[in-house]
């Protein structure tokens, strides 16, 4: 397959991963040639071969076992980041995280390896006091310009406890779930299927509708 | 086959320095003040929620000078590249939570951190007008849309409105022709846009035009179904059946920060002089959230650079 980095966006992506604290592990879960399962293999082959410190498992759903179980995988193209320790801490991608999203996947790489992206006192109080399961979905277009600063968010409130899970979902890739929840615009975050915001919102507004569960 | 439109700010903003100049919003307007100021001497920074701003809403430009026909995308790649050439650093992401002067102007963000400036440019544009009719919340984001790039996707092959008559709305149109069966722009006067935007989007077999047409209401089950629509013309009402709308119908200014703090008008716009000054010393506006009827692009970058220079001036007069 063609690679889809040119040079100029390896140079780009490598200068930001340069950057990395500690290393990282993604685990990829595909089925066979499910829509954008090659493509999605790819992206993620052609920007672990740009930091020694990633480490990309790719996994086929049938070989997939218990990880099944401990992920939450419930569709495919499917991956996830463990941290230096092999944690899961939450953080998802379902489809190719392409156009726009690449920055919502670089920004999780780059906090899941340790850099800081710096919340105040009184959001990570409110983060720490979540105690119920939180699923956060982000449907997204790979075509909107506000969908990574939603993804980052939902991504960071699972970084930061571990009752939180935050999945991106790209919403034409799975348009099953998309129609489900009635995505016609993006970003659209739902939490724990159930409630609903729409647009790049602060992270105080995603913690006012799970204080709400 | 795959885009990938890398934005990568810098956080190295320094909470200790005292900036000559800061500015607000990461759209033309902040970027362009921004260089200008940096290659004035001033010491500068640019805080901001997303960079390009509200130029990001748009699909291409083909009215900013030199660049003939450009994506939009590519166009703000452009600006920033240009930027950094003077190494100003820029955070994006975060939101401004407070402004306020007392010998010197000082931003509270979001996550906590607080900086210092001499002076400010206050450029946080626009967010998209809303129709204000029944329905419109309801079905927000279940066929109500208001960012053509995000959501023309889910539009491929169906039937769409876009609500509006000035180029936002052309240009939205023009958009989605290439991939909607079907656009019919219902507007409740007569366009407002460019001719030559005009002329382009009636080249398109599936695009058709209701002018003097006020859409009342938003009507469906659980995603928009149907438009009630009244033709102003014959006083009719009548139901227009479709799978989306897309309101272009201009923006309201995000100034919500400035009440209190400076002279707004009726309509929240923030008033400012020939120069770009506001009613408060060392704080200066520029582009979309201003009082100039005309958001343009390459308007508000100029605003921009008025704006930079004349703070570079205001610094010298207090002789600091």
């Amino acid at each position: 397959m063609e690679k889809l980095f040119n040079k100029e966006v390896s140079e780009q992506i490598k200068s930001i991963l340069d950057g990395m604290i500690d290393p990282i592990t993604i685990k990829l879960f595909v089925d066979g040639d499910c829509d954008t399962c090659k493509e999605t293999k790819q992206l993620l082959k052609e920007t672990s071969e740009l930091s020694d410190k990633i480490t990309l498992i790719t996994t086929e759903l049938n070989d997939a076992g218990d990880d099944l179980v401990t992920y939450n995988i419930e569709m495919t193209p499917s991956f996830v980041f463990l941290d230096k320790d092999l944690n899961y801490r939450g953080v998802k991608f379902n489809g190719i995280p392409a156009g726009h999203e690449i920055n919502s996947f670089i920004s999780a790489i780059m906090e899941m390896s340790g850099v800081s992206f710096q919340l105040s006192d009184e959001v990570l109080s409110r983060i720490a006091k979540i105690e119920k399961p939180v699923d956060i979905k982000v449907f997204v277009t790979l075509s909107c310009p506000h969908c990574p600063g939603a993804v980052q968010t939902a991504h960071r409130i699972a970084m930061l406890n571990s009752h939180v899970k935050g999945q991106m979902i790209e919403a034409q890739t799975f348009h099953d779930l998309s129609s489900k929840f009635n995505v016609s615009g993006v970003p659209k975050i739902i939490i724990n299927d159930k409630l609903e915001l729409l647009g790049n919102q602060p992270i105080e507004e995603f913690l006012k509708k799970i204080e709400t569960l | 086959m795959f885009n990938f439109s890398i934005e990568r700010s810098d956080t190295s903003v320094d909470d200790k320095v005292l900036y000559d100049f800061i500015a607000l919003g990461a759209g033309p307007a902040g970027l362009n003040a921004a260089l200008y100021a940096s290659r004035k001497g001033l010491k500068t920074a640019i805080i901001g929620h997303e960079i390009g701003g509200q130029l990001k809403n748009t699909a291409d430009v083909d009215n900013y000078l030199g660049f003939g026909f450009i994506e939009a995308e590519a166009l703000i790649d452009k600006f920033v590249s240009h930027v950094k050439t003077q190494n100003i650093p820029m955070i994006t992401g975060l939101w401004v939570e407070s402004i306020t002067k007392h010998d010197v102007f000082s931003i509270k963000l979001s996550n906590g951190q607080q900086f210092n400036s001499k002076t400010l440019l206050y450029a946080f544009g626009g967010s998209p007008r809303k129709l204000n009719v029944l329905g419109e919340k309801e079905f927000s984001s279940k066929g109500v849309s208001y960012c053509v790039t995000c959501d023309a996707p889910f539009f491929k092959g169906k039937e769409v409105v876009v609500a509006g008559g000035g180029n936002s709305a052309v240009d939205a149109a023009i958009d989605l022709a290439r991939t909607s069966s079907k656009v019919t722009i219902i507007h409740r006067s007569q366009f407002r846009a460019d001719q030559s935007s005009i002329d382009k989007l009636l080249r398109f077999p599936n695009v058709t035009v209701l002018l003097e047409s006020q859409i009342l209401e938003m009507n469906g089950k659980t995603n928009l179904e149907s438009l009630t629509v009244l033709d102003k013309k014959n006083n009719r009402t009548y139901e227009f059946k479709t799978d989306g709308i897309f309101i272009e119908i201009g923006s309201i200014p995000n100034t919500k920060l400035l009440e209190g703090l400076i002279e707004l008008s009726d309509t929240k716009e923030i008033i400012v002089d020939a120069n770009q000054h506001t009613s408060l010393s060392g704080l200066f506006a520029a582009g979309d959230a201003t009082i100039n009827p005309h958001k343009q692009v390459i308007i508000a970058a100029a605003e921009g650079a008025k704006a930079a220079l004349e703070a570079a001036i205001y610094i010298n007069k207090k002789g600091e």
